[in-house]
This record gives C-alpha cells, sequence and structure tokens, in this order.
C-alpha cells in the first residue's frame, strides 16, 4: 500500500495524470484492435509506422497548441492561428514560387509576419480591451482573405528542395518535424520555466488586477504571448504548407484552431487561465491526432468521425475534474489505497 | 410583545437575527425595527452586517435564527420576488436593471401585462409612466435606460420598487454614484414616500445625509446590535463611537506622546504631496511621510483613505497638486511598478480582489513582487524561493502545511501574513499598509502591529490605515483624519488619541 500522498491540488504533476492515461488508454486500445498499430519498419534508415505517422502528423497541433497554452494561461484564447498558419504559407511559398531571396529569409519573413499577425491580436486585447474570442476572431476571418491576398487567389506550388524537406525530410531517422516540434517545445519551456514569465503568465491568469498591483507588466507580457502564439502558428503553417508542397490559402490550419484549444484543455489547462502545463498540451494534441488516425484506420468515414473523438474528449475532460470523479466514487464504492 | 394593529406597532420588526458564513458569524443576535412613516438608518462599518441583514429581508439569505415581523406578521421571505409579495422592496447598491432595455420594460420586468402571452406594450408605457409619476419623475419611458443619468436610474429603480405595493423600501447605498444635487432630488422624493406612509431602510455610510434625511438610526458592529437612536438627539460624535465602538469620553488608551517626534521635523520627508488629488476621488491632499514614522490615516468607510493610497502607488492617477520623493518633486507615479522601482510597497485592503492570486503557492504569492521587481528575465532560482519563503513562513509564524500549499486554502491572518511578507521582501523605503489587520484574529494582529513598529525601528517610513482608532493610536506618532474625500486634520505627538481622533471625525462643517 503506497503512502497516503498530501493533497497536491494546483501541483503540475497532478493534472497530467488523465490526459496520460487518456493516451495510454488509447494506445492500449490499439494494440488489441489494430493490429499493426505498433508495427515499425525501417527504410533506406528512416523509420515508417503508424505511430511515427501519428507523431509527424501531430506536429502542427502540437505547435499552435504551445502559443495556444500561453495565451490560454493568461485567461485569453487565440482563434486567429488557423489562418496565421495560411499567411504564414502564402508568404513563404509566394517568395519561394519568385526564388529573389535565400531560404532563411523567406524563414524569417514568414515567421515575423506571423509575429506581426500575433501582435495585432496582442494590441486589440490589450490597447482597445476587446475581449480576447473577439479580438482574434477578427483575424481568423479577416487574415484568410489576407493570405488568398498575398497568394493572389491562388494555390502556389513549390518544389523548393529546403522548404520541402521541412515537411517532409528526415532527421536522426525519424521525421524532421519531430525535431522541430522537440526544440520549440524545449525553447517555450525554456522561456517560461527559466526566466519569470512563467510565474508572470499564471499570476495574470490567476488575478490579473494582484498581479499588476506587484508590478507585474501585464500589458507587456500579454502582448507577448499574443505575438509568441503568432509565431508558433506561423511555424505550423510552414510545416503544412511544406507537408502538402502547397499554399492553399483557403485551406491550410482550417478548424485547426480549435483542435489546439482542445489539446491545452485536454491536457490541463483551463480556459480560466492560471496554471499551465505544456507537456500537458504536448499530451493533449497526441491524443487527438492518435484518435484522428485511429478512426481513419478503422475505415470510419471522415464525416462521423468527430463523434467517437468528441466523446474520448469529454471524458478526460470530465475525469480531471475533482468533483466529478467525487461523484464516479459515490456511485462506486473503490476501496482505498488499492493502487 | 404580542402583535397588535394599533399604531404603535412597527411596519417591521426583526428580532435575534443570526446567520454566519462557513463558520464567520455574520449576524449574531441583531435586530431591527422600522416604523410606519419614517425614514430609518441602518449604520456600521464594514463587516458590521449590514448587508447580510438586508439580503436577509429580501429572501436572499436564510436565516440561521430569528425572526421577521411585518405588520406583526411573521414572513419567512424565500427570494426577492417572495419578499416584493410580502411588500418589502428591496433596491440594491449596483442597481440589478438592466440598461440597454427601455425604462418602461425595466420598471415592469417579469410582470408585464399580457394579451394572448403577448406583452400589451401599450399598457405596458402607461403604467411604467405612472409609477415614475408617483415619485414626480416624467421621462419618456421607451428610451433605453443607459440613456439616462445614474440619478435617474436610480429613481427608476426606485419606481419599480414601489410598483409592487411595496410597504416598506429598503435602499442600500443609494447615494453612492451621486453628485449633491442629485442626492437633494433623491431625497425629496423619499421625504414625499414619508409623508404618504411608507416606512423607509436606508443603508449609507454618508454621516450628512443620515443626519439630513433619518428620523432613526440601528447601528451595528461585527454583527452585533448596537443601539437603536432617535437620529435628532444622537450627536455626531456619538454615533461614530457606536460606530467604530468607542466612547467619545473614553481616555485615551495609550500614553500620551512625548514631544521626540518633533525632533523628525527637521528631516525631509520622504514621500511628499502637496494638494495631489483627483476628481471624483480625492480632494486636494498634503501629506508628509518621513522615515522611521508611522503615518496614521483614519476616517470612516469610504472617506478617502484608500484612494490616497492608490494615487500615490500609481493604481490611479492624480490630475491635479504634486508629488515630491525625497524632496525633488516629480511627476506622479504612473504605475505600481514604477512606484515599486522608486521603493514604495502597497499592501492593499481587498486581500481577494488586490492581493492573493489564490490558486498559486504560497511561495509563488511571496516571491512574485519581488520577481517582478527585478523584471522577468532574471528569475530567482527556485532554491532562493524556496528559502526566501521559508523564512518569512518562520518569521512572521505563517501557519500553512507548506510553501506549496495554494494560499487560498490559508486563513486571511495567514494570508494577510503573506502579502505582507511579499512587500517586506522589497525592503521598502515607503510602505503603505491599507487595513493590514483587518479580518485575522486578535494574536495575528498583534504581531502585525509589532511587526509595523519595527519596521519603523528599521528606518520605514510606513502609511497605515486603518478603521481601528486605537491601533493607529498604538502604533502612529503622526495622523490624518479623512472625511468625505479630504484631509479633515493632522495630529501629533500628545494630540494622537482616540477622543481627538473621534471629534475631528465627526466635526460639523463651519
Amino acid at each position: 500500500m503506497s503512502k497516503p500522498s498530501p493533497i497536491r491540488s494546483g501541483s503540475r504533476a497532478g493534472s497530467l495524470l488523465w490526459p496520460a492515461i487518456g493516451l495510454v488508454a488509447l494506445l492500449a486500445g490499439n494494440l488489441v484492435f489494430s493490429p499493426g498499430f505498433f508495427h515499425l519498419e525501417i527504410r533506406d534508415g528512416h523509420v515508417y509506422g503508424t505511430l511515427i505517422d501519428i507523431l509527424n502528423q501531430g506536429t502542427r497541433v502540437m505547435l499552435l497548441s504551445l502559443g495556444m497554452t500561453l495565451v490560454i494561461a493568461t485567461g485569453g484564447v487565440d482563434l486567429s492561428v488557423g489562418s496565421v498558419m495560411a499567411v504564414a504559407g502564402a508568404v513563404a511559398a509566394s517568395m519561394v514560387v519568385r526564388g529573389s531571396a535565400p531560404f532563411g529569409v523567406v524563414i524569417a519573413a514568414s515567421l515575423a509576419v506571423s509575429a506581426l499577425a500575433g501582435l495585432l491580436n496582442g494590441c486589440l486585447v490589450v490597447y482597445a480591451r476587446i475581449q480576447p474570442i473577439v479580438a482574434t476572431l477578427i483575424l481568423m476571418v479577416a487574415g484568410r482573405g489576407a493570405a488568398m491576398l498575398v497568394a493572389d487567389g491562388q494555390i502556389l506550388t513549390f518544389e523548393h528542395p529546403g522548404f520541402v524537406f521541412l515537411g517532409n525530410g528526415h532527421f536522426l531517422g525519424m521525421p524532421f518535424t519531430l525535431t522541430l516540434a522537440a526544440l520549440a517545445l524545449g525553447a517555450t519551456a525554456w522561456a517560461t520555466r527559466r526566466t519569470a514569465l512563467g510565474l508572470f503568465l499564471e499570476s495574470i491568469g490567476d488575478n490579473e488586477r494582484a498581479a499588476r498591483f506587484c508590478g507585474v507588466e501585464t500589458s507587456r507580457v500579454k502582448l507577448f504571448v499574443y505575438a509568441f502564439s503568432g509565431v508558433c502558428a506561423g511555424l505550423a503553417g510552414l510545416v503544412a504548407a511544406s507537408n502538402i508542397k502547397a499554399a492553399d490559402s483557403s485551406r491550410a490550419g482550417e478548424m485547426l484552431e480549435l483542435d489546439a484549444i482542445l489539446a491545452v484543455v485536454v491536457g490541463g489547462t483551463t480556459l480560466t487561465g492560471g496554471r499551465f502545463s505544456l507537456i500537458g498540451s504536448m499530451l493533449g494534441a497526441l491524443i487527438i491526432q492518435t484518435l484522428t488516425t485511429t478512426l481513419y484506420n478503422w475505415g470510419l468515414p471522415p464525416a462521423v468521425a468527430p463523434v467517437p473523438k468528441a466523446i474520448v474528449i469529454l471524458s478526460v475532460c470530465l475525469m480531471q475534474s475533482p468533483q466529478f470523479r467525487e461523484r464516479l466514487s459515490f456511485a462506486r464504492p473503490q476501496p482505498k489505497g488499492s493502487a | 410583545m404580542a402583535p397588535t394593529s394599533q399604531s404603535g406597532c412597527a411596519l417591521l420588526e426583526m428580532r435575534g437575527i443570526a446567520k454566519a458564513f462557513r463558520g464567520v458569524q455574520a449576524l449574531d443576535d441583531a435586530q431591527l425595527t422600522v416604523r410606519r412613516g419614517s425614514i430609518h438608518a441602518l449604520m456600521g462599518e464594514n463587516g458590521a452586517g449590514k448587508s447580510t441583514l438586508i439580503k436577509a429581508l429580501a429572501g436572499i439569505y436564510a436565516l440561521d435564527a430569528g425572526s421577521i415581523r411585518v405588520e406583526g406578521i411573521i414572513v419567512r421571505p424565500q427570494s426577492p420576488r417572495d419578499a416584493e409579495a410580502q411588500g418589502i422592496s428591496t433596491v440594491f447598491q449596483e442597481i440589478n436593471l438592466i440598461p440597454t432595455l427601455s425604462v418602461a420594460d425595466n420598471i415592469l420586468l417579469g410582470r408585464q401585462p399580457l394579451r394572448w402571452g403577448f406583452i400589451r406594450q401599450s399598457e405596458c408605457h402607461r403604467r411604467a409612466e405612472a409609477a415614475l409619476k408617483r415619485i414626480g419623475l416624467s421621462i419618456d419611458v421607451r428610451k433605453a435606460l443607459n440613456q439616462y443619468s445614474l440619478a435617474v436610474q436610480q429613481l427608476v429603480a426606485i419606481a419599480r420598487a414601489l410598483d409592487v405595493d411595496a410597504r416598506l423600501l429598503v435602499l442600500d447605498e443609494p447615494t453612492s454614484s451621486l453628485d449633491e444635487r442629485e442626492v437633494a432630488s433623491l431625497f425629496e422624493v423619499l421625504r414625499e414616500l414619508k409623508r404618504r406612509g411608507l416606512g423607509i431602510l436606508l443603508v449609507t455610510h454618508f454621516l450628512d445625509q443620515v443626519y439630513a434625511i433619518s428620523d432613526t438610526i440601528t447601528v451595528l458592529r461585527n454583527g452585533r446590535w448596537v443601539g437603536e437612536f432617535e437620529t435628532a438627539s444622537f450627536p455626531r460624535a456619538h454615533l461614530v463611537g457606536a460606530m467604530l465602538g468607542r466612547e467619545i469620553h473614553d481616555t485615551p488608551s495609550a500614553a500620551p506622546k512625548t514631544a521626540v517626534e518633533t525632533a523628525g521635523e527637521a528631516k525631509p520627508p520622504l514621500l511628499e504631496l502637496r494638494g495631489l488629488g483627483k476628481a471624483g476621488m480625492l480632494r486636494a491632499m498634503d501629506l508628509r511621510l518621513r522615515a522611521g514614522e508611522v503615518h496614521g490615516l483614519a476616517g470612516l468607510l469610504g472617506s478617502g483613505r484608500t484612494e490616497t493610497a492608490h494615487l500615490i502607488f500609481g493604481v490611479a492617477h492624480p490630475d491635479s497638486g504634486a508629488l515630491l520623493w525625497r524632496g525633488v518633486e516629480r511627476s506622479p507615479f504612473g504605475s505600481p511598478r514604477e512606484a515599486m522601482r522608486h521603493g514604495l510597497a502597497f499592501c492593499s485592503e481587498d486581500r481577494k480582489a488586490e492581493g492573493i492570486l489564490p490558486r498559486l503557492s504560497v511561495r509563488e504569492n511571496l516571491v512574485l513582487a519581488m520577481q517582478a521587481n527585478r523584471g522577468g528575465l532574471r528569475l530567482i532560482s527556485r532554491k532562493e524561493q524556496a528559502a526566501l519563503a521559508d523564512h518569512y513562513i518562520q518569521a512572521l509564524k505563517i501557519k500553512t502545511p507548506s510553501a506549496e500549499t495554494p494560499i487560498q486554502n490559508l486563513s486571511g491572518g495567514n494570508q494577510q501574513k503573506v502579502l505582507l511578507a511579499r512587500w517586506l521582501s522589497l525592503s521598502p523605503q515607503v510602505i503603505l499598509l491599507d487595513e493590514p489587520t483587518r479580518g485575522i484574529d486578535v494574536g495575528a494582529k498583534a504581531e502585525v502591529e509589532k511587526l509595523i513598529r519595527s519596521l519603523r525601528d528599521q528606518g520605514m517610513a510606513v502609511l497605515l490605515i486603518s478603521s481601528d482608532l486605537e491601533e493607529i493610536v498604538r502604533t502612529c506618532e503622526r495622523l490624518s483624519v479623512m472625511r468625505d474625500r479630504r484631509k479633515i486634520a493632522e495630529l501629533s505627538g500628545a494630540e494622537v488619541q482616540v477622543s481627538s481622533i473621534l471629534r475631528a471625525m465627526s466635526r460639523h462643517d463651519e
């Protein structure tokens, strides 16, 4: 019998438990019902398999949810990330197609535009005091139009080797996107936990007025997180464009803002702000992608797929609620300390 | 005690009222009587139990004990709607009307005349106009409520309250957002209602208004009934004394101060205000805070004490006057961060809204100000944070299971100590303490007072805002008395006594 652990409400480790269990349960279900799900194969020095596909496909939502986590930690939300993806893809593709600038400049320009888009969201929230959901809805709608404008209403296809590598290349035997996601996660974790940014974000989300009274520059911090969310969306947009070797302004990142928000919520960060968990959001993104892939493998028509997806996500969210778990244990008395 | 219907029978009698919230006794054996055709003022400082009492009357809270009689008959209002049916109508401080609906809709909301399930608009307008006419107001009832001034909105709220055949009208701080002219017209309406035999219960903290309009006064303190008084024969000083729990004739509790602090006069003040003020918030105010001195700020609720601290700390921005820092005039601090960088600290009275970060740990609550002061990039290492938290947990005897416990799990007194530690860790030169001992137990209170004295001995300049006059007398060398959003007196040395503060607070304007 394990020793009784002290109540650790608000601790980060505790909130990771349920998303982790959700992911493991999904994988276990696949182990039983989907033969070949865990099969890995090495061809030309690269690893292939369903698991690798999930990781690779999940990169976009993972990148988005990094920025989304920080925005949600302040009590806001960023609906524009899907459209910013389209803008970033369109900017990069149009530059590559013209072929005038070196690839480094293309990446830098595309991410800079994304950062500016995020900053615009931030200004609307901080200075115009528009509610985040409305402020970012503006760019969600307008962004796609801007992307169309950049791409001249065309689907811009490209063959630029560097750009194609971004979403399709391999590094150390694995898809390069994994390296990219790992780097982004590492950088974000470093920026939030090795500086005081994480504390500031959580204090703003928990009680913005008190945080301001403590001298936290709430406006600056919020501007930063929206801009950061823009950059994350830009990266995701580059990956998405690279995946299909084209910038499709009307489809790129479509509905992905919702997946990103879901990933964050499933990962244990509440929409009211405060405590956040980057690892939780990564788990959330993986849960969503695993589900999508699983349902696809089972041959479920894409139109029906959202239903089982919704059920799994709802159960993870419910299980995170202490009140709900309490009710469950009321309904079914369970022996204590059986773990 | 048998209820009779003769003229002596009160309109409203509340007896032995008790109500507790999560172990805190908000009301304990409180009572209240309102007579027909009279205006009764309910007075008390913060936490006296005024709003709990009227919410019980309005059917929002269920009572733990006690009885409510309306014209001798026991009633138990279950909801505001139910209370209205019993003849008790309440207008709460936050006017609970809907700004974007029309005046008529606001007056009749929930009881519009219907035909075939549809609202009869013309009948609605007619009834709304009639309701407004009763209080002498004639405006276009089809316009949206927010097109009218706050005073008119207040009157509309009263019209709504009266439209249900109210016998008792309860007004919670009806004048807090009105200017003098608007107050006068509101009072005219109230006097007319009184003439018609309505009983009016008025909750307010404006002394002048109580004396201008009320017939009788009930004073509550710490949830208990202090007494009922005839306004005309009850001097202001006694009222203030009753609210604060002090007799005006009390001998000063602290030994008269000697003239040692006159030496401090020579030192230039660390922080000086010259006519600092803001329209609608604080009248031009002079204040000098010296190193090694505790300066008290005494005054009733709403007298401008907290506003003074906000204007100094950059929470609000003054529109007149000057601020001198170490004898040099400079523009007032634009933000808390700017004030902090100069060595100021401000511990707010509103622990919940402006103090704690409820779900973050004691450690995080404690280090946030210091971290913000350092800037975001230079993180205070986890080890230093833990050491700092442990140091203050021991030094201030903060009772918490660990430094990692969310602060919301701590008692009020311990939360307050964490907040004090937050500011002390900055080693500020000037610290503004707004009600640092409110709502904490006696032991913790004595510790906080001791702490304040030790800060003074370390050479800090302390501004102590407190409703507890004895506390101010015990800890301050000098104090300013506030009333109606301005400073009315400064006392120092031997004048620092409860009786002289009370005298200053209640002195009638010349």
